[in-house]
């Protein structure tokens, strides 16, 4: 059931059997092996409590695995360093600084990462172009809309031209108008800047719009239950969404969500 | 992503206000302007419609209302003045009195304004102490606590025998006074960060001094402020108390020894002259924190974004 990638493509992320049992026991992850090569859009699906978080977590390094090993790009997490390949990670919430305005908080990572003012603001004056906020430099976060502040957090993410961007169900907390107009600009901007995504959601429906490949977790314990690929072209519209393929990828991941819900692994 | 422009609006869903700090000193009352029916609904509302007028004109109204019916009652009544003054008794004295009373409020300005910056001062740097290891705060916080609830009154006496110079002693007392809602409310800030904000950082590989910066200090700000806040009129209590204990005549008496004075001499009218002084110099004192907590967290913070 473990869907190889394309056997040409570099891998961007390896999974090796890494698990995560909390201290009270817990089993967060059973063992997951999972490839992921450059350029692919893959997403994570699952109910709440599946794990998808955690993985995403490890794979930015904000977890320790409790066995097993994950590389990107071939090294340790923790030896992934600014000088090299970047990765971002984006939040399910804005995760914005209140006191700072959208330019400070965009050009935060630069900042941290000590790229000069100068340099930094040039950066940030691009990526708030990219993301339409251009004109919103100055103002506070409290000053934007809920769409708004997640615009500045993915702005944040690809000020540093990070090649893999982790997005954990960065617009779950959206109206479904937002959402969609958000899925299909991350789109773009993927097929744009040729990113690896690996992004968090627990809807069918955007995990068919952005993916070209869903893993499909269970929970309790959090595991991989199946893999789908969906092969469908690019670049993907409002049509896709009301066309027969994406209702029988729809229909797909939701039975298999339904089963891997049903049984449970003892 | 397409350049698609939404508008601007306030946002609803800011943060909950963290619990230290105080609600705005003045609520925002509804406007008390009846909509009359003919009335355009988005005209800007007239003069007394507005909340930045109606904080000013309410309480105003309440203590005019206050001030005439303390007139009114001790005319009507005939009570004397070495009971209770009348409010024009007391303004006179407070003319006629002017030399001995402003010289005291500058004494007893100074010791509080000198105690509420040791203690500013003090209060930060042991916070600091504190959220560097949750070991140092375990051991030091329950002699903080000690501190904070024995009262001044009590150590008072010890403080100004141990101490040769009477500004010195009196400013450690008020100052031991302001102290504890600074380090509480401080540590308290320190330690409140957003975890996602603290793992973001991390992410990026912040060093300990750009999370100090850049995250952990502005979190701070606001809990810094409402500690503030409280502190600033504690000083002044402490710092009155102090001069009472200390019995300070002469020149460097504060309007506590005046009250005591005029306790003695039976001179109420004055006592009543030194007790408004103290407190509007408390009140005082509350309005130059709600601004400078207003030009500080203005913009940013749930509890001070504009509600007009």
């Amino acid at each position: 059931m473990n869907v190889p990638p394309p056997a040409y493509a570099k891998p961007a992320v390896e999974v090796l059997s890494a698990e995560k049992t909390y201290p009270n026991g817990t089993q967060a992850l059973l063992p997951v092996d999972l490839t992921i090569a450059e350029g692919e859009f893959v997403t994570l699906l699952g109910p709440s409590g599946c794990g998808k978080s955690t993985l995403l977590k490890m794979v930015a390094g904000m977890l320790e695995p409790t066995d097993g090993r994950l590389l990107v790009w071939r090294k340790p997490v923790q030896q992934i360093d600014a000088s090299g390949r970047r990765m971002a990670f984006v939040f399910q919430s804005p995760t914005l600084m209140p006191w700072a305005s959208v330019r400070t908080n965009v050009r935060l990572p630069l900042d941290l990462a000590g790229v000069p003012r100068g340099e930094g603001d040039a950066r940030v004056d691009e990526v708030l172009a990219l993301v339409g906020l251009d004109r919103f430099a100055a103002a506070l976060p409290s000053a934007l809309s809920g769409g708004m502040q997640m615009r500045v957090s993915i702005a944040r993410g690809l000020v540093t031209r990070p090649d893999l961007l982790l997005m954990d169900e960065p617009f779950g907390a959206l109206d479904e108008i937002t959402r969609h107009k958000l899925d299909a600009e991350l789109l773009a901007l993927w097929r744009e800047k040729k990113l690896t995504v690996i992004f968090v959601t627990h809807s069918i429906h955007e995990a068919v719009f952005l993916s070209t490949r869903v893993v499909m977790m269970a929970a309790r314990p959090g595991r991989v239950v199946e893999q789908f690929v969906i092969d469908e072209p690019h670049p993907r519209t409002a049509d896709f969404m009301v066309s027969p393929q994406f209702s029988r990828h729809a229909r797909r991941l939701q039975d298999s969500l339904l089963r891997a819900s049903t049984e449970q692994v003892s | 992503m397409s350049a698609v422009v939404e508008s601007a609006v306030p946002a609803t869903s800011q943060r909950p206000a963290p619990v230290a700090v105080p609600a705005p000193a003045v609520a925002v009352a509804a406007p008390v302007v009846e909509a009359s029916p003919r009335m355009p609904a988005r005209r800007r509302p007239p003069l007394l419609g507005r909340p930045r007028v109606q904080r000013v004109v309410y309480p105003l109204l309440v203590g005019v209302v206050l001030v005439a019916l303390w007139q009114i009652a001790v005319t009507a009544m005939e009570l004397p003045p070495y009971l209770v003054p009348s409010p024009l008794l007391m303004m006179q004295t407070l003319v006629t009195d002017w030399v001995p009373l402003g010289n005291a409020l500058l004494v007893t300005l100074k010791i509080t304004l000198l105690s509420f910056a040791v203690a500013t001062v003090a209060g930060v740097l042991i916070s600091f102490l504190f959220v560097q290891s949750k070991r140092i705060e375990t051991a030091l916080f329950p002699y903080a606590v000690l501190l904070q609830v024995t009262p001044i009154v009590a150590v008072a006496p010890l403080i100004i025998i141990w101490v040769r110079n009477p500004t010195a002693a009196m400013t450690i007392c008020a100052a031991l006074v302001a102290l504890f809602p600074i380090i509480s409310n401080t540590t308290l800030g320190l330690r409140s960060v957003d975890p996602d904000l603290q793992a973001y950082f991390r992410l990026n590989r912040a060093t300990r001094w750009q999370q100090l910066v850049r995250l952990r200090i502005p979190s701070a700000l606001p809990y810094f402020f409402g500690g503030l806040r409280i502190s600033s009129g504690l000083a002044l209590i402490g710092a009155v108390v102090a001069e009472f204990v200390a019995g300070t005549g002469g020149s460097g008496a504060g309007l506590a020894y005046q009250i005591l004075q005029a306790g003695f001499q039976l001179n109420i009218p004055r006592m009543f002259a030194a007790l408004l002084l103290i407190s509007l110099t408390g009140v005082a004192l509350f309005a130059a924190m709600a601004w400078l907590t207003q030009r500080a967290l203005g913009g940013w913070h749930a509890s001070e974004l504009s509600q007009d």
